[in-house]
């Protein structure tokens, strides 16, 4: 049945969406508040899953792999804003592209030398492998409905931090008056500290999960960063509602253009060309959706501010 | 002023100075190295018309140069196989003329510069970073898929395209070919600055509301100096895939762009000369640094972390001082 498929592949596409949105949270909370354009997120990610992979290899545990991933991104993003990034703020973004683009460089080649060049390989845990079965007879992967819930979990607690905690009033009053807070009495710098350190864990935790389903390897981080960009230009930049919208609206491009670009040409072309200009086009369909977005909105869909 | 004088010209004399004494001692792998710091140049006077004068920050000029590589490698490609291009509505085929090959390498990617840069333009700031970014990612995913012309494994050319009068597979001559198209972008870049048009686009840089109030429209100026740029890179982009005989997606990557910014950056943004300097620079370091690790990398991310927070003007700052910086 052809329509069991698309429901998988909705499927597909909201479990991507939802990992691309723990990247883009934090690239959008990162340029809402301290205004940098931080192109070490990938780098991050990559981190996470490289420590997940170490993790698990050594103990077994998945879960414990979650967690050093997320204690190591943290850890590293914390040295980075501490040492480097915190020197960015105040400078333009052309700096700030070339420093996260050197500290890129130096991650990746650091990466290479300690693990190598072989991809690591990181396995879901036994209790999240094989399959469920969903109404109407879908069979669909756990541990792929497992990163939907968790996903959409962390993005929930985001929400509400942001909304009703102390730190989340602090982040949001950051957004809109950096020396306003500062007057009244509240530590920036340990401020932004937190909020790069809170990023970076939600793009390590994202390169752990998204290491069991594909290999953990240099340069893994790079492509997902892209997409989060196209995440947040789409989303608006700075707002986390405009991330997860952009994030599954993304998600579901991506794989649902796959699917059926393939299928709609193959109504009038040959199935050669039909795949061969479907899958083109597929892979250029998100930023079709940006440009088209773009035109509509330049500020994209929720950055009216 | 003439700090910077003796430094544009040390490194021209340099730049042919170092191939001729290679010449003589028959080392055709130095003039190599000093042919693709030459093409690297153009590549960054390319971006350093859109960035140092415009103050455009893009991140996605490897879809022009890798577009000029691509002009050159599907051209030829069909010279090579004698199978035309086109047959429909008009037969078109292939060439290995060097100079039509460069007319149309800079015409496509003026034509792509163009579009991105319309769509790209409404957009300001840290937006059309990314966004040029995302295009030129899309460019890259698009010729990965494009199975006709190899796909991810990109394209082989037999021989090097022909020049009349030169045989260009000979290392020198295929220098003092680019060395010239070096200086023939150089002087026009040069002149541009100079022109009403170039010192509009500086001013627009500067204070737009102010161009805006003399009647100008900073879009214009805008896209006008995008798309120049988008023109220079694809013609570094044909030269270095005649260089290397080979064109692949790895040229429209986003590392590519990274890379030319850095050209920039290294020599000195918005100097006519810095790309020169930085490219000369980046080809110098590569290889003295890949010889001396497998990991050199590291090193030119250090490298480039130290300039970024700590000499921003780059070498020409470094040596001709700031005060002559166009901002």
């Amino acid at each position: 049945m052809s329509w069991i498929l698309l429901v998988e592949q909705t499927l597909n596409g909201l479990q991507f969406g939802v990992m691309l949105f723990l990247m883009a949270a934090g690239l959008t909370l990162i340029f809402g508040v301290m205004g940098l354009i931080n192109l070490v997120h990938g780098s991050l990610y990559m981190i996470g899953a490289f420590a997940a992979a170490a993790v698990a290899a050594a103990t077994g545990s998945f879960l414990l792999a979650l967690i050093a991933s997320l204690a190591a991104a943290a850890a590293a993003g914390v040295v980075v804003e501490t040492t480097v990034i915190r020197r960015l703020y105040d400078r333009d973004h052309l700096d700030q592209v070339l420093a996260t683009f050197a500290l890129i460089l130096i991650f990746s080649e650091g990466t290479r030398w300690v693990f190598g060049s072989f991809p690591l390989f990181l396995d879901p845990p036994d209790y999240l492998s094989g399959s469920v079965s969903l109404p109407f007879g879908i069979e669909y992967s756990r541990y792929r409905l497992s990163l939907i819930v968790v996903g959409l979990a962390v993005a929930a607690g985001l929400f509400w931090m942001i909304a009703k905690t102390r730190i989340g009033i602090r982040i949001r009053a950051g957004e809109n008056d950096r020396e306003m807070i500062g007057a009244l009495g509240i530590d920036i710098s340990s401020l932004y500290t937190l909020v790069f350190a809170l990023g970076a864990a939600l793009a390590g935790l994202a390169g752990a999960l998204i290491g069991a389903i594909q290999s953990v390897q240099v340069g893994m981080g790079e492509p997902v960063l892209i997409l989060a960009f196209v995440v947040i230009v789409i989303g608006g930049i700075g707002s986390i509602k405009g991330a997860l919208i952009g994030a599954i609206l993304v998600g579901l491009t991506d794989t649902l253009g796959g699917f059926l670009l393939p299928k709609l040409f193959a109504l009038f072309l040959s199935p050669s060309a039909a795949t061969s200009v479907g899958s083109s086009l597929a892979s250029m369909s998100i930023y079709i959706l940006m440009a088209g977005v773009l035109l509509v909105r330049p500020k994209g869909l929720f950055g009216g501010v | 002023m003439k700090r910077e004088f003796l430094l544009n010209g040390g490194l021209l004399i340099l730049l042919v100075v170092i191939p001729a004494v290679a010449w003589f001692t028959d080392e055709p792998f130095l003039i190599t190295l000093v042919t693709r710091a030459v093409i690297f140049s153009i590549a960054g006077i390319g971006l350093n018309f859109a960035l140092g004068f415009g103050g455009l920050v893009s991140f996605g000029h490897a879809a022009f140069f890798g577009l000029g590589g691509y002009a050159m490698g599907i051209l030829a490609y069909h010279a090579q196989t004698y199978t035309p291009m086109l047959e429909w509505p008009v037969l078109v085929e292939g060439t290995n003329s060097m100079m039509i090959i460069w007319v149309i390498a800079i015409v496509v990617s003026a034509l792509a510069a163009l579009a991105i840069g319309a769509l790209s333009l409404r957009t300001t700031g840290v937006y059309f970073i990314m966004i040029t970014l995302a295009f030129g990612q899309m460019l890259y995913y698009f010729t990965i898929s494009w199975s006709a012309y190899g796909g991810e494994d990109g394209l082989s050319i037999y021989v090097r395209n022909g020049f009349p009068g030169l045989n260009t597979m000979d290392p020198i001559q295929f220098f003092i070919i680019c060395y010239v198209l070096l200086l023939v972008v150089v002087y026009g870049v040069y002149r541009a600055e100079k022109s009403p048009f170039g010192l509009m686009l500086q001013a627009a840089r500067q204070n737009e509301d102010r161009v805006q109030a003399v009647g100008q429209v900073p879009y214009r100026l805008y896209l006008t100096a995008f798309t120049i740029s988008g023109a220079i890179t694809g013609l570094a982009g044909a030269l270095f895939a005649d260089l290397n005989r080979f064109v692949s997606p790895s040229m429209l990557s986003w590392q590519t762009s990274g890379e030319i910014m850095i050209f920039v950056i290294l020599g000195g943004v918005g100097r006519v000369f810095g790309p020169v300097a930085g490219a000369a620079l980046f080809v110098l370091l590569e290889h003295s640094l890949g010889g001396l690790s497998e990991y050199w990398h590291i090193y030119l991310g250090a490298i480039l972390l130290g300039v970024v927070l700590f000499a921003r003007g780059g070498l020409f700052g470094l040596i001709a001082g700031r005060e002559v910086a166009h901002d």
